[in-house]
């Protein structure tokens, strides 16, 4: 019998920003590219976004922040994921960040970080090569 | 985690294999058979709950809210969230978590959300097999949500062994609209949102449909009112349910329903298994164009040429060359 | 004049002199259009004005319908206030921030409060984890409120704050700090963001249901009226709706319809349009398509009159008066070749001023890439300086006014916007209108069109999509230090122990005995802000009192 498999993707606001234009069309963009995306809404904690990611099965964790407190809530929510044996889960964060954080993101299990001005075809190629 | 393993983490309770089962049951990726045999060991005691109704009527809300009602008396309930798949792209948005925050971390409540995808065998099976395997899993409660538009979302809600068709005020024709459908269908009516105005008008909407389409009923759906976002009538939805699954259950309807609805899958799935099997002899045996041509041209009617595809088939299956296994 | 002769022109020159040329050099694009999505046209003459009825559309500065400016004088008279929007980490670092602003000549100050606090956590509480600090200062109670403004008179200065689901506790910690400086509240100017229908639609940090948010800022109405006189109750922002990537029509639509949203609520609640409508100020984006925005402004202001004299009966001219502060857009700066974020600036600044602006916020070159350097800021404000005293386009009023494009695109913003204004009606206004997700899913449609054109190159961004060449990014960039936020609980810890613990019980249970009645919420609230109750403490009282909101699915 012939499998269905489509990319699932979580699209997650951690933390208390509310600024999701972003997300959103992102999360469009990813939905016209034949995936299906899963959005939590606002103000998730690290908690919540894991929770969802393990319930919903999800190829991809996309996280969105622009109120700087990145550092602190990617990585934690990166460690969670791992502790319930998601470890094979692409995530991928995104909004205004400094390039001197990088390196410390993608340390801590970020796969890549995308910045203002990155296209969303870049955004949807990255996840086609990506997801396991 | 091969298959062993992963049943073997189902039985123990790992919600980790119940999402990876759950995605392999849905992408019938190579192993689901093996699944839906182990756990068709086991449950059918699962309450399934459909509920639907138009956009904007708040039904995720209230979801949520009655999954935390059935918390709070200890159940644990398993949430179906179900939306359409784009035609075009086959990608889909899957909102409906952004209305369940209060319950998203609560350790008894589950909730995965579903696209409708181009399901061979109709989204209601795959739905149906995803439902197995929360019942399996043990929750007691299971709820499939549906926006109710387009048959294969009402018949999953058909499906469940109580309906609930959410209305809401000021959302104009939709009862009209509806009505066709989604109105036979219910056993509880529920106005959502109902501390807006116009909620008399909707009432006496329900009450005159109910007369209509349920006169010679044994069960008449109650209408109930809630505020959902303020949690306001969840109690007395709760307890609708319950003496609806009570009436069930006295009445002997509720095996009968259950019954029906399996033998109606059973049917299903013996006619998709046929088409499977005998589609690929199809392409190969008869040129679609070439049929498609003729009954362009005037020359065969859409009947005929069917009959003789089905014919030409069936031919070759007496040589032997197609077999039915068993 | 001769319409008809005009027309006669136009035509032969069209057919003639401009198709031969056309025949010979094609334009550079099929169609030219605008961020709404309008067509704009190669000319523009009288006879795209014919409509305008200058005594009824346009009339004079200082008078109904305040096309031309809310001010008999306008610039002439005073500048408007350049108030740049500043505050990060703890509230001794934003004051010194505060002090070295007004020092480089800024003439008001606007207050960035960290997310915690806009949305009513104390820095300890767990969601606030890494949010301390970071996008504005941490204010958890009175004592961090009394060293923000240490040192700042505040019967010299104006003050706004960008606050909203709590504004009403932040306010009150402000009237408190200002009796402590023995300064009368009747003195205090300035300006609460209190706009909580653009958090749901918009910019996210809301906090209780739409209701009793509605009933805090129907309060606070009702006691500025009376103790705050001078005070801007309300900053009704499209700001934020067009950040989100509504486009400019959208922008006046939507925030109008929320500014007839908070009048209704405020009748309702029994008060008198010409009693708190003076009060209501708004805020709006200014954006790249310099005469667009211009004539936005205008269109803004125009309907605003029009919607409070017509529809609300106002009889005070006072009511009908749309003042406004404007920003600079945010989302146009760009993270590749950041300098170029200047020249955005000026541009979006001219129109502005161009437009009559009563206060203006410049951003920084540096914003796509972290919060703005104190060099960054610097050149911002000089950019306004320049613009007030160099360019000469304050020494004029609306001096675009009259011109051909402008008015029609006035007249056509206006129209277009009443279309929206009139659907949402239909929905039963605009809370209802934003429960059902109507206003997101427009304001995301426009925000996904925005960026498949730019994918498409059919919007060029420069530097971004078009004369890309790799440039260092640049250094310096400010961080907050993440070891603020263990200070700042260690501070509110020594607050929790040093404080009258039965002061702050008593004020807490006389705040939810009003939050069960009717009364003005306000009253209370200032009693405990004094108590040193915190904020985290006071909303969370409301919280238990009135739920909280969850966002609306728009897709």
């Amino acid at each position: 019998m012939a499998t269905t498999k489509v990319i699932r993707v979580l699209v997650a606001k951690p933390g208390l920003d509310g600024h999701d234009r972003g997300a959103k069309v992102i999360a469009h963009a990813l939905r016209d590219a034949g995936m299906e995306v899963i959005y939590t809404g606002l103000r998730q904690s690290p908690e919540q976004i894991a929770q969802a990611a393990l319930q919903e099965d999800v190829d991809v964790v996309a996280l969105s922040c622009l109120s700087g407190a990145h550092n602190a809530l990617f990585p934690k929510v990166a460690q969670l994921l791992k502790e319930q044996g998601m470890d094979d889960v692409l995530i991928i964060g995104g909004g205004i960040m400094p390039d001197e954080d990088i390196p410390f993101l993608r340390e801590k299990g970020i796969a890549d970080i995308f910045t203002p001005g990155t296209s969303l075809k870049q955004i949807v190629n990255y996840i086609k090569e990506n997801v396991k | 985690m091969d298959y062993d393993e992963l049943i073997q983490l189902f039985k123990e309770g790992s919600y980790r294999a119940l999402s990876r089962a759950i995605s392999i049951v849905e992408n019938k990726e190579p192993g689901f058979r093996k699944i839906i045999a182990e756990i068709s060991r086991t449950g059918g005691n699962g309450y399934i709950i459909g509920v639907t109704g138009p956009p904007g009527s708040g039904k995720s809300t209230l979801v949520n809210e009655l999954a935390w009602g059935y918390r709070s008396i200890g159940k644990r309930v398993g949430i179906i969230a179900v939306d359409p798949s784009s035609p075009f792209t086959g990608g889909a948005f899957l909102g409906d978590r952004v209305r369940m925050q209060r319950i998203a971390t609560d350790k008894g409540i589950y909730i995965r959300s579903m696209a409708s995808r181009g399901h061979l065998g109709g989204l209601s099976a795959a739905a149906r097999n995803v439902s197995r395997l929360l019942d399996a899993f043990g929750f007691e409660i299971i709820i499939m949500e549906t926006v109710g538009v387009g048959q294969s979302e009402v018949d999953i809600v058909k499906a469940a062994d109580t309906t609930i068709i959410v209305s809401v005020p000021g959302l104009g024709d939709d009862i009209q609209a509806n009505k066709a459908g989604l109105m036979e269908i219910g056993n509880i009516f529920v106005i959502n949102k109902a501390d807006l105005t116009g909620v008399e008008r909707v009432e006496m909407e329900l009450d005159k449909i109910i007369k209509m389409a349920y006169h010679s009923a044994s069960w008449k759906p109650p209408i109930i009112k809630t505020v959902a976002s303020r949690g306001e009538g969840i109690t007395e939805l709760i307890e609708a349910i319950s003496k609806h699954e009570r009436y069930l259950k006295d009445e002997g309807l509720f095996s009968q329903k259950r019954r029906g609805r399996i033998e109606e899958e059973l049917v299903t799935l013996i006619s998709d298994h046929l088409f499977e099997h005998f589609s690929p002899k199809i392409e190969d045996k008869v040129s679609l164009k070439a049929l498609t041509d003729k009954i362009i041209n005037h020359e065969l009617d859409l009947y005929s040429a069917a009959e003789a595809v089905v014919e030409s088939i069936l031919k070759e299956k007496d040589k032997g060359g197609v077999k039915i296994e068993t | 004049m001769d319409f008809k002769k005009i027309q006669n022109e136009q035509t032969s020159w069209e057919q003639g002199t401009v198709k031969k040329t056309l025949e010979r050099f094609g334009e550079r694009k099929e169609h030219f259009k605008n961020g709404s999505n309008n067509e704009v046209k190669r000319l523009y003459t009288p006879l795209d004005t014919e409509e305008v009825d200058y005594l009824r559309d346009l009339g004079f500065p200082g008078k109904y319908p305040f096309t031309r400016g809310v001010q008999p004088t306008m610039y002439r008279g005073r500048l408007w206030t350049m108030r740049q929007y500043a505050g990060f980490g703890t509230a001794e670092e934003s004051n010194k921030r505060y002090k070295y602003l007004l020092e480089q000549g800024q003439t008001g100050l606007s207050v960035a409060f960290d997310l915690p606090t806009q949305i009513g956590y104390d820095s300890d509480a767990p969601m606030a984890s890494g949010e301390v600090g970071k996008v504005g200062v941490a204010i958890d109670s009175l004592a961090d409120m009394e060293i923000l403004f240490d040192g700042i008179p505040l019967d010299k200065v104006s003050t706004s704050m960008t606050i909203n689901a709590p504004a009403a506790m932040l306010l009150a910690m402000y009237i408190a700090v200002a009796e402590k400086q023995g300064v009368d509240s009747k003195q205090l100017a300035g300006t609460i963001q209190n706009d909580i229908l653009k958090e749901y639609a918009a910019r996210g940090t809301y906090i209780y249901p739409p209701k009793p948010s509605m009933r805090l800022i129907t309060d606070i109405f009702a006691y500025c009226t009376e103790k705050l006189p001078r005070w801007n109750t309300i900053s009704i922002s499209g700001y934020h709706i067009r950040e989100a990537g509504a486009t400019a029509v959208q922008e006046v639509a939507f925030t109008l319809a929320n500014g007839i949203a908070y009048i209704e609520a405020a009748l309702k609640a029994g008060l008198d349009i010409d009693q708190f409508a003076p009060r209501l100020s708004f805020f709006f984006n200014a954006h790249n398509d310099l005469l667009e925005e211009v004539a936005k402004f205008r269109a803004a202001r125009r309907m605003w009159a029009r919607i409070v004299k017509e529809r609300f009966k106002a009889k005070d001219s006072r009511s009908m008066r749309m003042r406004f502060h404007t920003q600079t857009a945010g989302c146009t700066l760009t993270a590749q070749q950041p300098d170029n974020n200047i020249i955005r600036v000026t541009i979006q600044a001219l129109a502005a001023v161009l437009g009559g602006t009563q206060s203006l916020h410049t951003n920084s070159r540096d914003e796509a890439l972290a919060l703005p350097s104190e060099d960054s800021v610097r050149i911002a404000l000089r950019t306004q300086q320049i613009i007030a005293y160099e360019s000469g386009v304050a020494d004029t009023i609306d001096p675009l006014g009259g011109s051909y494009y402008i008015e029609r695109l006035t007249n056509d913003i206006e129209e277009q916007a009443m279309e929206y204004i009139k659907k949402i009606d239909e929905l039963g206004g605009a809370p209802e209108a934003i429960e059902q997700g109507y206003i997101q899913s427009e304001i995301h449609d426009s925000a996904y069109r925005y960026q498949n054109e730019v994918e498409k190159q059919e919007r060029i961004v420069v530097g971004v999509n078009k004369f890309q060449t790799e440039t260092e990014k640049p250094k310096g960039l400010l961080k907050v230090d993440p070891e603020l936020e263990e200070r700042q609980k260690e501070k509110l810890e020594a607050l929790r122990k040093k404080r009258d613990q039965a002061a702050v019980d008593r004020s807490l249970k006389a705040l939810r005995d009003t939050a069960k009645g009717s009364g003005n919420l306000l009253v209370p609230i200032v009693e405990a802000v004094k108590s040193y109750a915190t904020l985290g403490e006071i909303c969370d009282v409301l919280r238990e009192e009135f739920g909280e909101y969850q966002g609306a699915d728009i897709f």
